[in-house]
């Protein structure tokens, strides 16, 4: 993992007493909230519905235990004893107190951790495959490469005020899990003629008007990357509209200019701005993939994970669902679930953190992942060590077997937290996972995400999930937009609407008929409900969202 | 014609603890929707939110519709329901204080 | 009256001579003729536009030696990014030079430190 050294130290330190100095400026009247907004926005502070909400940076979602014990502490110092990790990789506090926001900073910079980023019209806190370095289809691990662009994008002069926010995903799988075509630009690792470097790809995003993103080129060697990425955020500082916040973001761009045509700009822009990169960055690469070496694996037998998974139902469930192939094979990707039914997805109590690091110290190399599903993820335990590491997390309330099932829903904070939201999302998730736990139903299911957001901004990738919900305010009343066969993974597409929304009393009974419908129009077992979608369209599902008129008077 | 004026009551953030306030009949910030002003009048009511918003210890001040009940101002809107209580997830905020 | 600021703090303007203005949506393809210009000033309509720090780094990179400033609202918490990205001082207005004073100024004075990008943009090691 990669540690900071005395410059990134000392930036951050420097950073806390400016944001300090902020917050001091803010209240003797130096600074207008006009002012201070943009600036506590890229320290990660915003100021929601009921609280601040102060967002700290995981970047690519790499976390050690250590510094989530030191989340754990502030959970309980400074707010209501529990976290909220988001589909951005980040954890959300929802209480803290403007004055003690520098405290705060000060407690992750201890760490090496920030909140720099985390909002704000910058370039965001950069996200990455969470199974980085240890899945096993992975070809090149997106990390050191997504540090060395947290570096360059730290702070970066030009682009602390730009058109909106950008955002910057890296993945080296043949399997997206960093859902890269729905970001500003999306970084997918490979090579050409021996040579490493990156197809980069631009203008993809949800929110709005969704899009997925388009190839800006196809391969950029890595001595390039930086300058190029730079050449892109540079053209779309100047070219992206500031007239209008729904239109600013660099896929509106790419769309009203044409992808050829940014790609002209850029490789113009690219041509002036390269020469003012001495080549010190492919040294610091270097450098920094030390950090991400892989663990010395253990060699030894796998017989207590045999035995388990022979004799106990409860482990072998849960095996089933949460462990994901790794590169060694006498190793597992772990997925701890923060979906128990019933619970906030995401949410995460400062016990349970603690109980977390403590088991990637005994079992996991020192290393947690956050995903952008919302769950915790220890990318190294061996499968010897898997029932004993279950039992700790049965103890914990963390051991829910539902990893990419429909309970494992993505929910934004919606309205129960959001300034922005249209409508809650959260209640929307429990009451999805506690119908379908009590049907018992789930397993026989299989493989289905559910996304919810609670606006048109997408937070909970509602587009791309095979079951898209979206909460939407009509007429002073919650009501709820489905969209259909969406998809986050390489091959990204765009969930369809379905129809009219639904109140919130009928959104759950809606989501139960479309799952009763994918369960009649299934040719087996094996089918996911994407793959049904993908064959049958939309048709046998609107049939079983929107019953004819009679039949409704009928069964009154 | 023009459209009857639905009363206002005028809402902020406050600026060291975030916490949702109100402005009261005394022209101070209370905590509680109850015991906020209501003006049925619309110039009293821009002209409340202008005096509101130079205040320097609130952010985001703004009006919102609000109607007389038995114990004082009562929300239209859902989400000005959930900003007098709290979260529904959790029994935190406003309605824990309670 | 406005009042300049450079990395000693406020001085009194002591630019005599012509000023080229760029308005803040200035068509960077339109930046190479003006590199040989003495004194080019670039308009901050709001502190929250921030395309003049990427104009004032086109500029540079094409050529442009002469003294460059960002001018109006630019708050003091933006002045280590304009100096970074290649502008020489900043003109504000009496107000914001009244509600931020000097020392808030100075306290970005030392811009050269702690940046990532200097530090990014060094030159190779010789191997
Ligand atoms: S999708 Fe909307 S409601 Fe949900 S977190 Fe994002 S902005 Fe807030």
């Amino acid at each position: 993992m990669y540690t900071y050294n005395d410059f990134d130290e000392a930036f951050v330190r420097e950073r806390v007493a400016q944001f300090s100095g902020q917050v001091a400026r803010r209240i003797d009247g130096s600074l207008t909230e006009e002012e201070f907004r943009p600036l506590r926005l890229m320290n990660g502070l915003y100021l929601q519905l009921h609280a601040y909400m102060l967002r700290v940076a995981i970047p690519y979602g790499t976390i050690n235990p250590d510094q989530m014990d030191q989340l754990a502490l502030i959970a309980e110092k400074f707010d209501k004893g529990y976290g909220h990790f988001t589909t951005r990789q980040n954890i959300q506090y929802n209480w803290p107190k403007l004055p003690d926001v520098p405290a705060i900073l000060e407690a992750l910079a201890d760490v090496g951790m920030h909140a720099i980023q985390t909002s704000g019209n910058t370039i965001r806190n950069v996200t990455a495959d969470h199974f980085a370095g240890a899945a096993a289809d992975e070809a090149y691990d997106p990390r050191p490469v997504a540090e060395l662009i947290r570096q360059w994008s730290t702070d970066h002069p030009e682009f602390q005020f730009l058109p909106r926010k950008f955002k910057v995903a890296v993945t080296g799988a043949s399997h997206d899990r960093a859902v890269v075509r729905a970001h500003d630009i999306g970084v997918v690792l490979k090579e050409q003629n021996g040579v490493k470097g990156a197809e980069v790809i631009v203008g993809g995003g949800l929110g709005r008007t969704p899009m997925v993103g388009k190839t800006l080129n196809e391969f950029v060697p890595f001595a390039d990357l930086l300058p190029y990425i730079e050449a892109t955020v540079s053209v779309w500082n100047l070219l992206g509209r500031r007239d209008n916040k729904y239109k600013a973001r660099i896929k509106i761009t790419v769309h009203e200019h044409g992808i050829d045509d940014i790609r002209a700009r850029v490789e113009e822009r690219f041509t002036q701005i390269k020469p003012t990169f001495g080549g010190i960055d492919m040294e610091m690469l270097a450098q920094i993939e030390q950090h991400f070496v892989a663990p010395i694996f253990a060699n030894k037998p796998v017989d207590a994970y045999t035995r388990a998974y022979e004799n106990d139902p409860v482990f072998r469930a849960w095996a089933d669902t949460n462990l994901a192939a790794h590169k060694n094979e006498d190793y597992s990707i772990v997925t701890i679930s923060l979906k128990k039914p019933g619970a906030t997805p995401g949410d995460a109590s400062a016990d349970q953190m603690r109980s977390m690091a403590q088991l990637a110290r005994d079992y996991g190399h020192d290393e947690l992942r956050i995903s952008h599903e919302q769950n915790v993820i220890l990318p190294h335990v061996h499968k010897s060590n898997l029932p004993a590491l279950h039992a700790v997390l049965k103890g914990n309330d963390l051991a829910t077997a539902n990893a990419g099932l429909i309970s494992d829903i993505i929910a934004c904070p919606g309205m129960d937290y959001c300034a922005l939201a249209t409508a809650r999302s959260i209640p929307v998730a429990q009451g999805i996972a506690t119908r379908f736990d009590e049907l018992k139903l789930e397993h026989e299911i299989g493989q289905l995400k559910i996304k919810i957001s609670g606006c048109i901004n997408a937070c909970g990738h509602h587009h791309v999930g095979h079951i898209g919900i979206l909460g939407l305010d009509r007429a002073g009343v919650e009501n709820y937009q489905i969209t259909l066969g969406g998809d986050g993974t390489e091959t990204t597409v765009i969930g369809d609407r379905t129809g009219p929304g639904f109140a919130y009393d009928e959104i759950i009974p809606a989501i139960e008929r479309l799952v009763h419908a994918y369960l009649n129009a299934r040719l087996d077992a094996e089918e996911t409900f994407l793959q049904a979608y993908r064959r049958l369209g939309m048709a046998p599902f609107k049939e079983a969202l929107y019953p004819p008129k009679e039949e409704k008077a009928n069964a009154a | 014609m023009a459209r009857p004026f639905t009363p206002k009551i005028v809402t902020a953030n406050a600026l060291l603890e975030g916490d949702v306030i109100y402005l009261s009949p005394q022209d101070t910030w209370v905590r509680d929707l109850c015991d906020a002003a209501l003006f049925s009048q619309q110039d009293q009511a821009e002209e409340r939110l202008a005096f509101a918003s130079k205040d320097g210890f609130v952010v985001g001040a703004y009006l919102v519709d609000a109607v007389a009940g038995e114990n004082g101002p009562e929300p239209v809107h859902f989400r000005e329901d959930f900003r007098r209580t709290g979260p529904s997830n959790h029994n935190h905020g406003k309605q824990a204080e309670l | 009256m406005s009042v300049i600021v450079q990395d000693g703090g406020f001085i009194a303007d002591d630019f005599i001579g012509e000023w080229l203005d760029l308005t803040s949506d200035t068509d960077p393809a339109t930046l190479k003729q003006y590199a040989g210009s003495a004194a080019i000033r670039i308009d901050f309509p709001a502190f929250s536009d921030g395309r003049g720090f990427t104009l004032a780094k086109i500029l540079r990179l094409s050529g442009f030696t002469g003294r460059l400033r960002a001018n109006g609202h630019v708050i003091a918490d933006q002045y280590a990014m304009a100096r970074r990205s290649g502008f020489d001082e900043v003109s504000i207005s009496d107000e914001l030079a009244t509600r931020q004073p000097q020392e808030q100024w100075l306290a970005r004075a030392d811009w050269q430190a702690h940046d990532y990008q200097a530090r990014v943009r060094r030159p190779a090691t010789a191997s």
